[in-house]
């Protein structure tokens, strides 16, 4: 009598694993080679406007990769029930609800912020990316699949306007995060730029990003 | 005379590519030549001065605090706005779609040459931006009406003239890396600062 078992061959649906290499690559490519900001040109508008601080800033990131997670993830779920014809104004739906509840939320629990931000937050809306996504990535992809693509987006766009932020307040009001870093390190009297504050200073860093990403890819626009 | 000085505002000084950055996606991908930048641009201009008073209008009798008090007075207190959002952008959506129609009937050339781009005015951040600016700073019918038209003028000249600029780029030597959006990017800003001596002028 023997007790040994089958080898059962196991008919496994090719089932991946959750972060797989193709999976991952969904994450990491917006992140680089494939950024919506500095390659896809898309969501400059609000990259810039609320770049003078990094506190608003983090906000609005995290704000901006929350929208785009779930509506890549609503999106995706409904995407064979939606009409091609409609599904423009279907997306723009989903994503004015979600922007609703991010505004709503914010004016809650910290309204100074709120105030800050005022119409930008509404502006998320018209977002290039988050458009972008759903209709290049959502409407034709499984539901984890639009998740990840959507947090690879969100984090590529966040880490662009983070680093934005960063050298406008530091050379625009000589701070970072409100903490007063120059004067810290015996530099009280670093003259701060007011063209940082300034809408052109955004331009000239973003430009400055852009640069440096690129040469750093070999990517050249033609 | 209010209302004259708020458009010379809209157009010059509270720009809305180098004060608030609305509108940038379309402003950088369809500047490359001058004649498709002025039919985008007046395109802007056409849906901006209609929406706007639009927008206004649903602000006033519908969305803000009180505003159905017209209806009766149990519907006094309500406050629909929540709502602005969704309500806004339908409108806008609704209002491009309509201007593409026009457009398609009576300039089939330009709206060959605008494709794609037509419709992403709909998600054209400077309407949306318009449209909450009008609310936040709390103008009146007539002030919203000059603002929504000027702010698109001022979208009209700024595209114009980075197209007019861009037209001329083409036969220089640009760092690889700076291609494209790059030195674009760097443009903006310089103009930007040309911009900036408009401030203070008020008539």
């Amino acid at each position: 009598m023997s007790t040994e078992t089958l080898e059962q061959p196991v008919v496994k649906i090719q089932s991946e694993s959750l972060f797989s290499k193709r999976r991952k690559k969904f994450v990491m490519d917006p992140l680089d080679d494939d950024n919506p900001v500095t390659i896809q040109v898309l969501g400059i508008c609000s990259a810039l406007a609320v770049t003078v601080k990094m506190e608003p800033t983090l906000i609005m990131s995290i704000a901006v990769v929350f929208v785009i997670v779930f509506s890549n993830l609503i999106i995706s779920l409904i995407r064979n029930m939606v009409p091609g014809r409609i599904r423009i104004i279907v997306q723009l739906g989903i994503i004015a609800t979600l922007v609703t509840v991010v505004s709503e939320v914010l004016k809650a629990y910290n309204y100074p912020m709120y105030k800050v931000l005022g119409a930008f937050v509404g502006l998320i809306i018209t977002n290039c990316i988050v458009m972008g996504r759903l209709e290049a990535f959502a409407m034709g992809n499984k539901p984890w699949d639009s998740v990840l693509d959507g947090l690879g987006s969100g984090f590529g766009y966040a880490w662009v306007i983070l680093t934005v932020a960063f050298f406008r307040e530091l050379f625009g009001s000589g701070t970072v995060f409100d903490f007063p870093l120059f004067e810290k390190i015996g530099l009280a009297n670093f003259p701060t730029n007011g063209l940082m504050v300034d809408s052109i200073g955004a331009f000239m860093i973003l430009a400055i990003i852009i640069w440096v990403q690129r040469a750093r890819n070999g990517y050249v626009e033609h | 005379m209010e209302l004259f000085n708020l458009g010379i505002r809209s157009i010059f000084i509270d720009n809305m590519i180098f004060a608030y950055f609305l509108g940038m996606c379309s402003f950088l991908a369809v500047s490359k030549k001058v004649s498709t930048a002025i039919g985008l641009g007046a395109a802007v201009v056409f849906v901006l001065g209609i929406t706007v008073p639009v927008d206004w209008l649903v602000q006033e009798y519908i969305l803000r605090e009180g505003a159905l008090a017209w209806i009766g007075p149990q519907f006094a207190d309500m406050n629909l706005e929540f709502l602005q959002f969704i309500m806004f952008i339908a409108i806008i959506a609704a209002m491009v779609q309509l201007v593409e129609m026009i457009i398609e009937k009576f300039s089939p050339a330009l709206y060959g040459s605008l494709g794609i781009f037509l419709p992403l005015i709909a998600v054209n951040c400077a309407i949306l931006g318009a449209s909450l600016f009008m609310v936040q700073r709390d103008y009146t019918l007539a002030e919203a009406t000059v603002y929504g038209f000027s702010s698109g003028l001022g979208w009209m000249f700024a595209i114009v003239a980075l197209a007019a600029v861009r037209e001329k780029l083409k036969y220089s030597n640009v760092p690889d890396g700076l291609k494209g959006l790059g030195i674009t990017m760097i443009i903006t800003g310089l103009m930007g600062i040309a911009f900036k001596s408009f401030i203070g002028i008020a008539i």
